[in-house]
């Protein structure tokens, strides 16, 4: 009989642990967004992600994250196989990619619809290679894992006044279990951390720890101040202000509860794999579906997501939680919704919902779907800082 | 009774009030006793746990979230009335 609580997932040949065993089809560049399209209509079981990227940006650093995103999604655990389509004369065409993705351990199929003969023929070579992985995945079975196999990410987004009085607290309280036991924990969202730099650095592991958090925090600020100019102080909004929210402070502290209160053992790059265990901070940016992608290109294997205002959003390859802050919401989009924390304002305590929540997520580890995933509400789209040529 | 108030950290020196608090109201909460609203608190805003002076800090989550501007009597509302971000001054 398996142990109450255990954990199970997949292990692949160039180490780390899958909780999801999928066949990933994934474009390097826009203009053949339409191939993976077809694949996916004859190949409804593979994951096909498509892009707005892959060319027309010549920004070093635009260019470290596109290279950095595409290969971290193939390369995150849950993905088993995958099937790369290429254009050819695209910036991150596969040329300049494979370098990345070498030694990856799992099957990966390479096209380039300039070499394999257009779009069409492309496109049943995809299938066919997509097809045959799904049945040699198929044959692979679930083992036994530890917490410190996995790297679980937390967001959150959509959100309300109680998403930092409910939600984010009872994930706030799961972090510090999973941090506790061995497991890697990772939060981002640099824009929502403004005004706790000092609150955030003085958890750091060391003194280079905290100047990583310091800088990570100001950088946030300087350019939310550059970019937004005399709206600068929307960041917080009207609206949050009506919620009770008096300063950015007040603000970003409800939402940098989500990660607990452990040491932040690292600050890591946006889509950036950690070399360290326990808590872990993402340079990444506030908007959720670009936070994600840094999250699944990080390898987190599952994420959790609190909101208030009710975003279905998941990611296609990584199982998401969704955490309503209220249960209002809960019941008003409850196909989108995994679990409240609405029911701490009608007297349940914390630590009774960060058990359920627990459960739930072991549950979700061990293969039960999330709303998103059941609903194939995953999106993927990332970061990128300069305009297009 | 439910409670109608919420205390994030037990440092904190504000509650949050979980449903519309009329004035007059009883508050009730892990560890308060006789606490009552000195004024409406609209859901989700902050209710003073005890007096506070003008000047001191206003803790929520057990961090300083701002300073007091002016006095706050034990049971007042804090919000942006009478209370100021230490670092982006209204």
């Amino acid at each position: 009989m398996e142990e109450v609580g255990a954990i199970s997932g997949y292990r692949r040949d160039g180490g780390g642990v899958g909780i999801r065993n999928h066949t990933l089809v994934i474009p390097t560049v826009s203009c053949v967004n339409g191939v993976v399209g077809r694949i996916s209509r004859e190949v409804p079981e593979a994951v096909c992600i498509t892009h707005g990227h892959g060319c027309g940006r010549g920004g070093l650093r635009d260019l470290e994250i596109l290279f950095r995103i595409l290969t971290g999604t193939i390369q995150n655990p849950n993905v088993g196989a995958a099937v790369l389509i290429g254009l050819g004369c695209e910036v991150s065409n596969i040329r300049a990619l494979a370098p990345h993705l070498e030694g990856i351990g799992k099957p990966l199929t390479v096209l380039n619809v300039q070499d394999d003969g257009g779009s069409l023929r492309t496109a049943e070579k995809g299938i066919r290679a997509a097809r045959g992985y799904l049945k040699e995945l198929a044959a692979r079975e679930r083992e036994p894992i530890a917490w410190e196999d996995l790297l679980i990410s937390i967001e959150c987004g959509g959100s309300d006044a109680m998403s930092g009085v409910t939600a984010n607290v009872a994930m706030g309280a799961v972090s510090d279990w999973l941090v506790d036991r061995g497991a890697t924990v990772m939060f981002g969202e640099n824009t929502e951390m403004i005004g706790t730099a000092h609150v955030l650095a003085r958890r750091a592991k060391d003194p280079e720890v905290a100047v990583r958090i310091t800088e990570m925090v100001n950088r946030a600020e300087e350019l939310n101040r550059a970019t937004m100019g005399e709206l600068a102080a929307l960041v917080i909004t009207p609206g949050n202000m009506d919620g009770g929210m008096s300063t950015i402070a007040e603000k970003s502290m409800g939402c940098i509860v989500k990660g607990g209160t452990g040491t932040i053992r690292e600050v890591v790059d946006y889509g950036a794999i950690p070399t360290e265990k326990g808590l872990i901070l993402q340079d990444g940016p506030g908007y959720d579906a670009d936070s994600m992608a840094g999250f699944a290109a990080s390898g987190s294997q599952l994420m959790l997501f609190s909101t208030g205002r009710g975003t279905p959003a998941g990611f296609p390859t990584v199982p998401v939680i969704k955490v309503a802050s209220n249960n209002r919401l809960y019941a008003a989009m409850e196909d989108d919704m995994d679990i409240s924390a609405g029911d701490l304002v009608e007297g349940k305590a914390i630590d009774t919902l960060r058990d359920e929540m627990i459960d739930l997520m072991i549950r979700v580890i061990n293969g039960e779907q999330t709303k998103p995933e059941a609903n194939g509400m995953g999106v993927f789209t990332f970061m990128t800082v300069h305009p297009p040529f | 009774m439910r409670n109608n108030v919420m205390i994030i950290d037990e440092r904190d020196n504000v509650g949050v009030a979980l449903r519309d608090l009329a004035a007059g109201e009883k508050i009730l909460s892990r560890g308060v006793e006789g606490l009552t609203a000195k004024e409406e608190i609209p859901a989700s805003h902050k209710v003073a746990l005890c007096a506070i002076a003008a000047g001191e800090e206003i803790i929520k989550y057990g961090e300083v979230v701002g300073v007091s501007a002016h006095e706050i009597k034990r049971g007042g509302w804090v919000h942006t009335h009478n209370l100021e971000s230490e670092r982006w001054k209204k």
